[in-house]
């Protein structure tokens, strides 16, 4: 039998619990607005699984979620986020605020940290005072807020060049300019275009949703299907 | 002979299964305790498996297919079995992978429709709660290292919209207005989406002929299927499984493919 | 009553020197306070009928049915306290869902009655447990085969060709006897059952009543299912039509 099937005998087929099914999500603040968006690519391995499977996720009307990784454990925590908001709706008589789901979504993903959601979050909306605001999360819960965030498979392409375009980041006088709302969204395509050129796990379209006080705007452009 | 021999040998000698007087002890494999006998090697293997299922959107309904072998292993051992469930009116479930793990969720299912039916309330499974309740139930197996080792397709009709999803074992889940499982991703898939491109307003017999083509191409091409399949269509005159389909086959220019040897 | 004040009647476990169990008599009491049920076996299948006396004019109509699905094969009719009787047509649709489990057939009717009686006559011998205050009948139309069962709170169940459980089930067995029942099918019986329910009922002390009818047989495919729209309208008219005929007749004697 070990001659048959080499050294270590047969091999069974392992169960893996987990899957990477790939996306990238992104999201930006600005001073009264901030941008979430996502391609719409579910992907396994080399096979493309939906073209029309969106990472944003609308929790209210001051804040959208963006979520991708094991999408099995995207469906499970986004559908356990929904059920803690309406309970928190009804016990406290109002919505949640954008930084409490931030602390919430923390608490939750901390609570699985031996059997972690394999997930990569960031949270963009409208904090208490009115102010654009970005939260990144690592799968076991560390969050921070900061003024823009990548995540997911093509995270480390996106990162630096929203630090040089939005942070100003490696450039000498240079003139700080605050970003306006257009030109937030605009960069937000262009470094999508760009992601999905090198990244096989981003592309088919992206979703863009813009949240402002007067709510979530949500747009679409195709990228590359290939 | 050799079972008479080892019968009577003599006694087993002292020191088995241990290091010789004076050595040491090998804690190499066969040790029962690097044996990981825990939860997570619980059911983490399939045994007699259905190969994929294809499923396809069109104008007012939906098809779904899935050819009749039981394989185990490379053995075609069942020839004749039914990889699709027809739980309602509007609702059919495709399935591959481990058939047990088929079976089983089948006869929950079948037990849930009929207490649905016992409270004649006018509600009952529609594909999309099926569909929901397939992902949950798939993904708390997972979480558990207890899969259900299957690929789930549920193909329906909900406020006369056609409904097409998939579920696999670890909880992914997604809708789609073409769907396959396993190889079919990658010999029937992309055949699917070209002719929906080509023609996004598919008639029935337009979808059924499309299913049938790729059906027979899985036959030619996937050494674990069978020339022998159901399909199922669901459109507002209720759902009807069609089948068992034998289609003829054409090895002539077998011969001609060559190199694998 | 000889039993009250004795102290032989505080427990479903004690007998009392006559060798009655008293709590069983009372739940026995319990069911005959409710609204008549009745089931008749004809030839090709069982009919239910149900007096559901309507205590409040702020109820839905079709509110608090008393005819139940056990399984797609089996249907039940109840007498007694309604809380109790969907306690145990919860229990039997466990019964029938757990022998589908284990043997992957629907189950024998006389097996899910027996099973169902044990559980009722567990609750006649422990202190700690209070009596179903419910008369239990049962039905079914296998392989060609009517069957009609009732469970009677002492978890004592037969078979019957005919057979009432509540207010007027004195009256009611009276009526059943008078039908030839073997020779008659479900769609006669369906409204022989209207009438004796309309027949049974007390318009004096009782006002307000909802009739309920199913049945299970031939027609049905084996199915129990309350009865059609059309059938129900039918067998309505044909009970009040003969009560107006019988205080027709009564009146031109007098």
């Amino acid at each position: 039998m070990k001659e048959l099937y080499g050294q270590n005998g047969p091999k069974q087929a392992h169960f893996s619990p987990y899957a990477f099914n790939g996306g990238t999500v992104l999201a930006v603040a600005g001073e009264d607005f901030a941008v979430v968006a996502s391609d719409t690519r579910l992907s396994e391995g080399f096979s493309i699984h939906s073209r029309e499977a969106p990472k944003t996720y609308k929790l209210s009307e001051k804040t959208v979620l963006g979520s991708c990784g094991f999408h099995g454990d995207v469906l499970t925590l986004t559908k356990v986020i929904g059920a803690r908001l309406k309970m928190y709706e009804h016990s406290h008589n109002k919505k949640m605020s954008t930084t409490s789901i931030a602390a919430m979504l923390s608490t939750m993903l901390y609570y699985k940290r031996f059997f972690p959601y394999y997930v990569y979050n960031i949270i963009g909306g409208i904090d208490d005072e009115g102010k654009g605001c970005v939260f990144s999360f690592d799968p076991v819960g560390s969050y921070e807020r900061e003024a823009y965030r990548a995540g997911g498979s093509a995270s480390s392409m996106l990162q630096p060049l929203l630090d040089n375009q939005i942070g100003f980041k490696n450039q000498e006088g240079v003139a700080v300019v605050p970003l306006s709302k257009e030109k937030a969204v605009n960069l937000v395509k262009d470094v999508f275009i760009s992601a999905a050129e090198r990244d096989i796990y981003t592309g088919d379209a992206i979703i863009v949703k813009v949240i402002t006080k007067d709510g979530v705007t949500s747009e679409q452009f195709p990228l590359r299907k290939d | 002979m050799e079972a008479f021999d080892s019968v009577h040998a003599r006694p087993a000698p002292f020191w088995r299964n241990g290091p010789q007087p004076g050595g040491l002890y090998n804690f190499s494999n066969n040790s029962t305790t690097s044996r990981n006998t825990s939860e997570s090697q619980r059911s983490a293997y399939p045994v007699v498996t259905g190969t994929s299922v294809l499923g396809l959107k069109f104008n007012g309904g939906v098809i779904i297919a899935a050819d009749m072998l039981g394989s185990y292993g490379s053995l075609a051992r069942f020839r004749n079995i039914s990889r699709l469930n027809r739980v309602n009116d509007s609702t059919v479930i495709g399935c591959g992978g481990d058939y047990a793990d088929y079976q089983f969720l089948k006869s929950v299912i079948e037990q849930r429709v009929i207490d649905e039916e016992c409270l004649d309330d006018g509600f009952g499974f529609t594909p999309k709660s099926m569909f929901s309740w397939l992902t949950r139930v798939l993904y708390n197996r997972r979480s558990k290292f207890n899969p259900l080792w299957n690929v789930y397709v549920v193909a329906g009709l909900q406020d006369e919209e056609p409904f097409l999803g998939y579920i696999d074992k670890i909880g992914v889940a997604y809708e789609s207005p073409s769907i396959s499982s396993g190889f079919g991703s990658h010999i029937a898939l992309p055949i699917l989406r070209e002719e929906m491109e080509k023609n996004p307003n598919m008639n029935e017999k337009d979808a059924t002929e499309l299913i049938q083509r790729c059906m027979k191409l899985l036959y030619y091409r996937d050494a674990r299927s069978l020339n022998k399949y159901q399909y199922a269509v669901i459109t507002k005159a209720g759902a009807k499984i069609h089948g068992p389909i034998v289609p003829e086959s054409n090895w002539e220019i077998a011969h001609l493919i060559q190199g694998y040897e | 009553m000889s039993s009250i004040g004795t102290g032989y009647d505080l427990s479903a476990s004690q007998f009392s020197p006559d060798g009655r169990v008293f709590q069983v008599e009372y739940a026995q009491k319990a069911v005959e306070n409710s609204g008549t049920a009745i089931g008749i076996r004809g030839k090709d299948g069982v009919v239910f009928g149900v007096e559901k006396l309507v205590t409040s004019k702020l109820y839905e109509a079709g509110a608090n049915k008393r005819i139940f699905n056990i399984d797609r094969h089996l249907g039940a009719a109840t007498a007694g306290l309604l809380a109790d009787s969907r306690h145990m047509v919860e229990r039997a649709r466990e019964e029938a869902s757990n022998y589908r489990s284990n043997y992957g057939s629907d189950i024998p009717i006389r097996h899910l009655v027996e099973r169902v009686s044990m559980y009722v006559h567990a609750h006649t011998l422990y202190s700690s447990l209070r009596p179903f205050g419910v008369g239990m009948i049962v039905s079914s139309y296998v392989d060609n085969k009517p069957e009609l069962y009732l469970i009677d709170p002492s978890g004592v169940s037969w078979g019957y060709n005919g057979c009432a459980a509540g207010k007027a089930k004195q009256n009611a067995k009276t009526e059943i006897e008078k039908l030839k029942m073997k020779d008659m099918t479900i769609r006669e019986l369906v409204k022989e059952v209207a009438k004796i329910i309309y027949v049974v009922h007390d318009e004096v002390k009782d006002k307000a009543f909802e009739l309920e009818l199913s049945w299970v047989g031939e027609i049905t495919g084996g199915k129990h299912q309350l009865v059609p729209k059309d059938v129900f309208i039918e067998a309505e008219k044909y009970a009040k039509d003969s009560l107006e005929e019988s205080d027709d007749s009564e009146e031109e004697e007098i």
